[in-house]
């Protein structure tokens, strides 16, 4: 395998700061309070009706790419990493964006133009 | 200082050769390249869900089909057992994360401890999923099967469509298939690797950087859960 190549990568390795066990779980603590935060809206505001289902869906997405952002960021380490490394992983999400745009503005139509099933 | 060491200099920018500009090893890059290839195909999934969602009038409403502890009660529980599920992948990344770190210490025992953590925790969510599962294909559900036409009212808050429960079934078990079998394969992967450190292979090579590149698979598959938990269950 590659034992013998990353003796740099090795070195370069240790210029990170790693994650201490404190950092840890602090991200695990604030995964738990987001998840609560949805478990909280989902049986209790939305069923109450303080909050419209759009604005409940809205908030959800929101919640989730936080989540998304420190699981990437803190677990894998994205946020210790190169410039370079963090553009060409997260700016290609943007065919992802395009995709969605697309394919939801279809689907959009579909349901103004088909008859109910 | 005369041309040749001129020339050395030229090289020591991070992309004029020779070394790894974004100072991350071989396999590690890749690891996150296949990882991104493998975002876009659970994305497609994701979003093909969501189109076909936009395209329905109506569409089963998630706290009435998921409110079941398999084991425990049969209805009235929405989101619980999926919160079960959710803590528990949440909790076995803590726990990779953790054997990451003592990997960082070389500390072969520690990483031993919390990949044997993180392993069970990978069963313990696929056994919940195996729940799951066979509790809605007792309600009748499956690829390409739903409940009988009488009994859909009970998964409606609105008015009722086959068509949509049909696509709504055949993407759940196709997506949280897809998923599972990711699940799956961290576990497998999990498995080797802990063998591997019980073995001594990477206290022999001197660096735990395979529990590092496993444990990027391992935090994706959290990742993509959580999108999944998002707009299967609450959305």
């Amino acid at each position: 395998m590659s034992e013998h190549i990353h003796t740099t990568d090795g070195h370069a390795h240790g210029e990170h700061e790693g994650l201490t066990k404190k950092k840890i779980w602090q991200v695990f603590g604030i995964l738990l309070l987001i998840t609560v935060i949805e478990f909280f809206i989902a049986l209790w505001v939305l069923p109450h009706g303080y909050m419209s289902h759009m604005v409940g869906n809205i908030i959800y997405i929101g919640l989730t790419l936080l989540k998304a952002f420190y699981i990437v960021a803190y677990f894998m380490h994205l946020k210790y990493e190169k410039l370079g490394l963090q553009m060409s992983l997260t700016v290609t999400f943007i065919f992802i964006i395009y995709f969605i745009v697309l394919l939801l503005i279809e689907g959009g139509y579909l349901q103004l133009h088909m008859p109910f099933q | 200082m005369d041309s040749l060491s001129q020339l050395d200099q030229v090289k020591t920018t991070p992309w004029s050769g020779g070394r790894s500009p974004w100072s991350v090893e071989y396999g590690k890059i890749m690891m996150w390249f296949f990882l991104l290839s493998d975002a876009f195909t659970f994305s497609a999934l994701l979003v093909y869900y969501g189109a076909q969602r936009f395209s329905k009038f109506t569409w089963p409403d998630p706290d009435l089909v998921f409110q079941s502890i398999p084991g425990l009660t049969d209805s009235g529980a929405p989101l619980v057992f999926v919160g079960i599920m959710t803590f528990i992948l949440i909790m076995s990344s803590v726990t990779m994360v953790l054997a990451v770190e003592a990997g960082h210490r070389n500390s072969k025992k520690e990483v031993i401890g919390w990949m044997i953590a993180t392993v069970i925790g990978g069963f313990m969510f696929l056994g919940c999923q195996a729940l799951e599962w066979s509790h809605l294909f007792h309600e009748g559900f499956g690829w390409g099967e739903i409940p009988a036409a009488e009994h859909l009212e009970h998964f409606f808050s609105g008015e009722v469509s086959t068509v949509a429960t049909q696509q709504f079934a055949n993407l759940f078990f196709t997506i949280t298939g897809f998923h599972g079998f990711h699940v799956f394969t961290g576990v497998v992967l999990n498995v080797i690797i802990l063998c591997m450190t019980i073995a001594g292979v990477f206290e022999r090579r001197g660096h735990y950087l395979m529990v590092e590149k496993v444990g990027l698979y391992w935090h994706f598959v959290d990742l993509v859960w959580v999108f999944v938990f998002t707009f299967f269950y609450l959305i």
